[in-house]
């Protein structure tokens, strides 16, 4: 698989996304938000977290205006497989390929720790090596993780099957405890968690490297 | 735009003493200029001079086979094997984190960031140690709400894990908190970046963010007390942009790596004057700098200005002249401001242009080498008091008091604050003893603390100074860590007082004694004085930050117990009860000696737990709160009960130092008693871990209720 990792000028987890993807056998390049194009032959493109812009404006406002979204974008439509982790997530909600919006944490302070996710649906590159229900501990780290759609919105996407993972104990004040959701072609995943720091048994836990292999695997068959 | 005249009021309102201005009107014959009179008070304010602690800093040990860089440069180097280095330092934002909180404590966490990227190491693991005024003083929880989220604020955006720290409350802290921020990072030995400036005629650059009028004096108003006028003093607050300064470390690394830096030094307090100043000094070389050509946010900014701004993520650099283009387009790549302000000159001489008119003209190597240095009076401190008799008390009771006291409840709340986790690197999140990350892509792991135990030193500085030392260097032994070095931050009252000279003087012997004998050498460090309000001092207060190296992962030590783990208890106790946790939070006493340090039982007792890691699942050294606290924290982190067979009062709170508590298996157990006899150390079966309870001697009550309320108790009191 030929995965690219989008690097904002405050992405910080840009290499961790990349180490993870790796470790799961993916071909890994990163790519500036200065490009306008993606490289040629991209299976997937990983948003990673940090602060794209400071979090300045909005999380991921700016960011979504960068010439490299425009491209990555372009690569949704035509059906590329997109990851967008934390700030890559808000990424992806300002740039309107994944709906809703991510608020503050209803605490109104930034939360670091390992929370139990819910498995929603297995019917994804992303999760198909789990199975829905399954419980895995993953951390989270953000300010404003607090995932909010219309009622009509979180409808459409629980009736379609995109609600990839749910909270076990809502940490952050999301609707529907929701963590993190999937596009209508099921091909873009984007999620508050943090899998990544998940992937290693030096981390503490390795209940996100499934989510690498199903995804990296998916290619390595194809 | 007409300069004020120099007035008495004008060189008092700069923090300069009569005496000391005559000593400048002797170094440069004349009376100085508006400007000049900013640069010398800059340069000679406690902050950046260290007049009054230099005699005594220059008495610690800095050397050691493992040491690259002592203190004098932006951070120490200590070396980790393999061509790798860990550049680290802690430093004090005490006196702006109090006027304005949030910037105040962003800003430190930025400033110590800079100090360890401009060495060229990317920074890997930031600490904190804290200190506030009583839970219920009216500006405590707008303190802590503030300083906990400008730490996370920063350091989350910039991305570096939050590892470890320390939290404390204490009435002394009423009106100067204490911030001391702690960062760490990674080097190549081969690629380590100093500030001493080389050739003449070489291009001085200005990197980083555009300077504003933030901070100004900053440096000098941290080097007074405070009074009633404090609120005053908000705009001499620098103001922070972690994005920026993420950026910066990012450019700064990248163009390190194009081979075109000479020199760099970042411009910290007393900014681009401090900072120009020692770059020429440092390289025997005088510095010419055109003001006009500095990167401005504001306009019409003076000379003046310009030369004391604390604006931040700024930093300055020798510019090897044939490379200007590579190291542009590094700095465009990253959107920041790259300003060629200036170059190095041959005679000795400090220039300072502002649109081809003399702001500055002075002796460069005078101005920084002849900052006064004062050998103040300081008095001993007298013996503490005998310790009145305390009274039995119930050991469940007794622990619940403290559980339930912001100072030995979980810290959990402050903590989740902090990302611990970015790097994908951490092994161990803060919470329990030492902070663990992984060098990148490599086997081995670092571990970092920071101790000390105010009410200690105040009893008795020398014991005092030696025990912080002494804790750090347990709590790395019970990871399984040999501790590498020390960074030594000292936050103190107003030294023109004998007596609190005394406390700094007995701090720094027993700091010294205790790193010479284990080891710890002093490779950076901080002193902030003037920690006081209407004339009321801090408890002294110096923090110990320390690095420790695990060289395999194998050897880490980082279990959590299991039901039928045996506790056993390293170390002698005799029931020490002076100036402890329990005397404070239950009988709300502070009477009695600190604990006795033996330096060699230290060291002895280290030893033998590295040397028996293979035998040790769980470990956790003993400080305040005692058996008691410890194994309740053990137990609490694995959600086993345990059960302790003596609940005798000094048994169970005691603070005798050079002490640890094991988990481990029955077998493990018994070798371990033999390897302990071999080592000539003591060690006693206590207990075990069994069960869902807390049983102490006859009393008892549920894992799961002290738990309630060690988890709740910091939100509680502050929340």
């Amino acid at each position: 698989m030929k995965a690219g990792v989008v690097v904002f000028p405050g992405s910080n987890c840009d290499r961790d996304m990349a180490v993870a993807l790796r470790n799961a056998g993916a071909d890994v390049q990163m790519i500036w938000h200065k490009d306008a194009d993606l490289p040629q032959g991209l299976d997937l493109v990983a948003i990673p977290g940090g602060f794209s812009f400071g979090d300045y404006l909005r999380c991921g406002a700016i960011a979504a205006q960068s010439p490299i979204c425009r491209a990555v974008v372009g690569h949704a439509e035509r059906g590329g497989f997109v990851l967008g982790v934390c700030n890559g997530f808000q990424v992806l909600t300002e740039t309107g390929i994944l709906p809703g919006a991510l608020l503050r944490n209803n605490n109104l302070k930034y939360i670091c720790r390992t929370v139990e996710l819910k498995v929603a649906t297995a019917d994804s590159a992303f999760t198909q090596d789990y199975k829905v229900g399954d419980s895995l501990q993953v951390p989270i780290a953000h300010h404003d993780g607090n995932y909010f759609a219309d009622a009509d919105t979180v409808a459409r996407l629980e009736g379609e099957d995109r609600v990839a993972f749910t909270y076990g104990d809502n940490p952050n004040g999301s609707v529907d405890d929701i963590a993190g959701v999937l596009s209508a072609n099921r091909r873009v995943l984007g999620m508050m968690p943090h899998p990544e720091r998940a992937s290693e048994a030096a981390h503490g836990g390795t209940d996100g490297a499934a989510m690498f292999r199903g995804l990296v695997g998916q290619f390595a068959a194809a | 735009m007409q300069e004020p005249a120099i007035t008495p009021d004008l060189i008092a309102s700069h923090g300069l003493s009569p005496d000391e201005y005559d000593r400048i009107l002797d170094i440069i014959g004349r009376e100085p200029t508006f400007t000049e009179l900013g640069i010398f008070s800059a340069m000679w304010n406690e902050h950046c001079s260290y007049k009054s602690s230099k005699k005594w800093l220059r008495t610690l040990p800095t050397q050691g086979p493992q040491v690259i860089c002592g203190p004098g440069e932006n951070a120490g180097i200590v070396d980790i094997g393999d061509g790798q280095c860990v550049v680290f330092k802690m430093e004090s934002h005490n006196h702006p984190s109090y006027i304005e909180p949030y910037q105040g404590a962003a800003t430190g966490v930025g400033g110590i960031l800079r100090d360890v990227f401009t060495m060229g190491a990317r920074p890997i693991a930031a600490m904190n140690s804290l200190s506030f005024g009583e839970p219920d003083h009216p500006k405590t929880r707008q303190l802590v709400h503030g300083v906990v989220e400008g730490v996370g604020g920063y350091g989350n955006c910039f991305g570096v894990p939050t590892v470890g720290g320390e939290v404390r409350f204490h009435p002394a802290y009423n009106g100067n908190c204490l911030v001391n921020a702690f960062a760490a990072g990674l080097a190549d030995t081969d690629k380590i970046f100093y500030s001493a400036a080389s050739g003449i005629g070489m291009p001085v650059v200005y990197l980083g963010a555009k300077t504003g009028r933030d901070g100004v004096g900053g440096a000098t108003m941290a080097s007074a007390e405070f009074d009633d006028t404090i609120e005053e003093k908000r705009p001499t607050v620098q103001v922070g942009d972690p994005f920026t300064e993420k950026r910066l470390m990012e450019a700064t690394l990248e163009l390190m790596a194009t081979g075109a830096v000479i020199s760099i030094q970042d411009m910290g307090a007393a900014g681009l004057a401090c900072s120009a100043v020692e770059m020429g000094d440092k390289g025997g070389l005088g510095v010419k700098l055109n003001l006009e050509d500095v990167p401005q946010r504001e306009h019409n900014m003076t000379a003046y200005e310009m030369m004391l701004s604390e604006s931040q993520e700024r930093m300055l650099m020798v510019l090897k002249p044939e490379l200007e283009a590579e190291a542009r387009a590094v700095f465009e790549k990253w959107d920041l401001d790259f300003a060629i302000i200036g170059e190095t000159i041959a005679e000795d001489r400090f220039l300072v242009m502002h649109n081809n008119v003399v702001k500055a003209d002075l002796p460069l190597a005078t101005l920084s080498g002849s900052a006064p240095e004062y050998d103040r009076p300081w008095v001993e401190t007298p013996a503490a008091t005998p310790l009145a008799d305390v009274p039995q008390i119930d050991a469940i009771d007794g622990l619940r008091a403290l559980l339930a006291s912001p100072n030995y409840a979980s810290k959990q709340w402050v903590f989740e604050q902090y990302d611990s986790q970015v790097m994908a690197d951490t092994i161990r999140t803060p919470g329990l003893g030492a902070g663990i990350v992984r060098v990148h892509g490599t086997d081995k792991l670092l571990a970092f603390t920071s101790d000390v135990t105010p009410r200690y030193v105040k009893a008795n500085p020398e014991m005092g100074g030696a025990q912080a030392v002494a804790e750090a260097y347990r709590n790395l032994t019970s990871v399984g860590a040999t501790p590498l070095a020390t960074t030594d931050n000292m936050n103190f009252g107003n030294p023109e007082k004998p007596e609190i000279m005394g406390q700094f003087v007995g701090a720094i012997k027993g700091i010294g004694a205790a790193c010479i004998a284990l080891d710890m050498p002093i490779v950076s460090g901080n002193v902030s004085l003037y920690n006081e309000t209407d004339g009321t001092g801090i408890l002294p207060t110096p923090t110990i930050g320390a690095v420790g190296l695990i060289k395999h992962a194998d050897d880490l030590i980082a279990g959590t117990v299991r039901d039928g783990h045996v506790a056993l208890l390293v170390g002698e106790t005799h029931g020490h009860l002076g100036q402890s946790a329990l005397l404070a939070e239950v009988f709300h006493r502070e009477d009695g000696d600190a604990p006795h340090v033996d330096l060699a039982a230290e060291k002895r007792n280290g030893d033998f737990i590295r040397a028996n890691r293979a035998l040790i699942d769980v470990c956790t050294d003993l400080s305040d709160g005692g058996l008691a606290l410890a194994a309740f924290e053990l137990a609490e982190a694995g959600n086993v009960g345990v059960i302790l067979d003596d609940g005798a009062t000094p048994h169970c709170f005691g603070e005798d130092q050079a002490r640890y508590l094991i988990a481990c298996s029955f077998d493990k157990a018994e070798a371990l008693m033999v390897a302990a006899g071999q080592f000539h150390v003591p060690i006693a079966a206590v207990g075990r871990f069994t069960g869902q309870d807390v049983r102490i001697g006859h009393s008892q009550a549920p894992l799961s209720e002290l738990a309630e309320i060690y988890r709740t108790g910091f939100h509680t009191a502050i929340g």
